[in-house]
């Protein structure tokens, strides 16, 4: 019996060859086989012949709704002054997407980035996808050359070792603590839907920060970033950065240096992760490309957890209702706004 | 930078150009005494104000930060500063969270009218900021830049 993920690809490749012959579709979003163990790349198939070159497996997890605006883009018909006028509606484009994905596409049709009507999203319940950094960590100073994917346990292969392992116990973090695994946006479905997990505390690596005390918050947050060589990954994988200049390459007023001084860096991240608030679905993208292992996510995971507690909102969760930030009640909770003030004393207030 | 006796702390209020700039028109006007700490930024209304302006001026070096603008109700723009609440909730949460002390950036609401409470908002922002002392936390000190 083919394994779960075998029979998921085997499916992809079936539709994504109708869609295309079809015409319904002039793009298919998807993944392809990456060139080092443990990674795939996002891949736009075209024509039906290649589709076999579409696979699905445990390390799909590169947020492919990132890649989906400029995909539309690229199938429009060319709109110069001495181009035919285009009739009709524009050309439509596929996608595969999870849980996590599936929402990101419903945020960036309520930003009015994606028309809801030029996307077929092929929804694939997610199993949680497994992270590179925690399988390597297992084998130290060893080169792994092959992982075979089992449905609960992975074979890590290097020049002379084979060693099976737990699949859960590898999967990345976000996934672990994900509690809407399966698309909330389908048209098409590829495999079994799988139902919303029981998770007990999603937020509980947030709270174990939170429960330290102010110093050391800083502390953590200091040596968090205190490695970060400012690529920008981070940004660049994510499907809710598309401004076309972020706020990071402003000159004019200038919001952060361009150095690695500490103060830039937490300055980055601060408002990177600030801009998220409300959107993000903790797809974990961040956290899985950046190349110094530092964990980003946590930031954007502290907003979600004040969004939902303060708004009760989940990213993504309702095309139809508006992002929290774009919205309020009138009975928004406002704690934090100066209410008792210290007394003044009588002479300074009569001006003496 | 090293905390002396006559150490005031400079604090930068961003203040909504209808109500909490009157108010401290008002306040001035009618002779209420508050600490001179604090550098006022007009703004348009309290919904304009960014979390990169507040980030900046805590790297530029501000001790202390104070936005302020209209009741709830009572924006100009009707609804500035309830889209504003929510931003400066989350932000200041954040902010906590990654160590910030409470206190460095604070929010008010300060009618046109209310000069008095404007006085005292300023002097509570200004004890507040002075038991924390000099703030250090994503300020941006240029020797530490030229010596890296
Ligand atoms: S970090 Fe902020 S400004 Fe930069 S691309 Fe993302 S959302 Fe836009
Ligand atoms: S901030 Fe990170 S976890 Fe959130 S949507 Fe973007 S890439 Fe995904
Ligand atoms: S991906 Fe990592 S190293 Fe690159 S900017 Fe983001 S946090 Fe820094
Ligand atoms: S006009 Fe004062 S807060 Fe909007």
């Amino acid at each position: 019996m083919p394994t779960i993920n075998k029979r998921i690809s085997e499916e992809i490749r079936a539709q994504a060859r109708k869609l295309l012959e079809e015409g319904e579709v002039a793009a298919v979003l998807g993944y392809g086989a990456g060139s080092l163990p443990m990674t795939v790349k996002p891949l736009v198939v075209r024509r039906p012949e290649d589709c076999s070159k579409l696979i699905w497996s445990a390390f799909c997890v590169l947020n492919l709704a990132n890649y989906l605006p400029a995909a539309l883009k690229s199938v429009e018909p060319p709109r110069g002054p001495r181009d035919p006028k285009h009739e009709g509606p524009l050309p439509k484009v596929a996608i595969l997407a999870t849980g996590c994905w599936s929402r990101n596409i419903v945020v960036q049709i309520q930003e009015h980035q994606v028309a809801r009507g030029r996307v077929v999203v092929m929804g694939v319940g997610s199993r949680g996808m497994v992270s590179r950094r925690k399988v390597e960590a297992l084998f130290p100073g060893l080169e792994i050359l092959a992982v075979e994917e089992g449905d609960h346990e992975l074979v890590v292969r290097g020049a002379d070792f084979a060693e099976t392992i737990n699949r859960w116990s590898v999967v990345r973090d976000n996934c672990q603590s994900c509690t809407h695994p399966d698309p909330v946006l389908v048209d098409l479905r590829i495999g079994e839907p799988v139902s919303e997990r029981k998770n007990p505390n999603p937020f509980k690596q947030v709270e174990e920060i939170e429960q330290q005390s102010g110093d050391e918050r800083w502390a953590w947050f200091t040596r968090e970033f205190s490695t970060c060589i400012r690529c920008y990954a981070c940004r660049n994988a994510c499907p809710l950065c598309y401004c076309p200049t972020c706020f990071v390459d402003d000159a004019k007023p200038q919001w952060v240096g361009k150095s690695l001084d500490a103060v830039d860096t937490g300055l980055f991240h601060v408002l990177r992760a600030y801009h998220c608030a409300g959107r993000c679905t903790d797809c974990g993208t961040c956290e899985t490309v950046c190349p110094m292992g530092i964990n980003m996510r946590l930031l954007t995971k502290k907003l979600n957890k004040d969004v939902l507690n303060l708004y009760n909102i989940e990213a993504g969760m309702e095309p139809d209702s508006p992002l929290p930030l774009t919205t309020y009640t009138m009975d928004d909770p406002e704690k934090f706004i100066i209410t008792e003030l210290t007394p003044v004393p009588r002479a300074v207030k009569e001006g003496k | 930078m090293s905390e002396t006796n006559n150490w005031e702390p400079k604090i930068i209020a961003f203040l909504c150009n209808w109500c909490s700039y009157a108010g401290a028109d008002l306040a001035g006007v009618s002779r209420f005494q508050y600490p001179p700490n604090i550098r006022i930024v007009k703004v348009p209304c309290s919904g304009r104000v960014s979390e990169n302006m507040i980030m900046s001026a805590l790297k530029s070096g501000a001790d202390g930060i104070l936005v302020s603008g209209c009741h709830p109700g009572d924006c100009h723009y009707i609804s500035g500063n309830y889209f504003a609440k929510r931003r400066f909730a989350l932000l200041s949460n954040l902010l906590d969270f990654i160590g910030i002390e409470p206190g460095r950036v604070s929010f008010s609401w300060v009618s046109a009218s209310e000069g008095e409470q404007f006085a005292e908002v300023v002097h509570s922002v200004t004890e507040r900021v002075k038991a924390l002392g000099p703030a250090s936390r994503l300020v941006k000190q240029l020797d530490a830049v030229q010596a890296a």
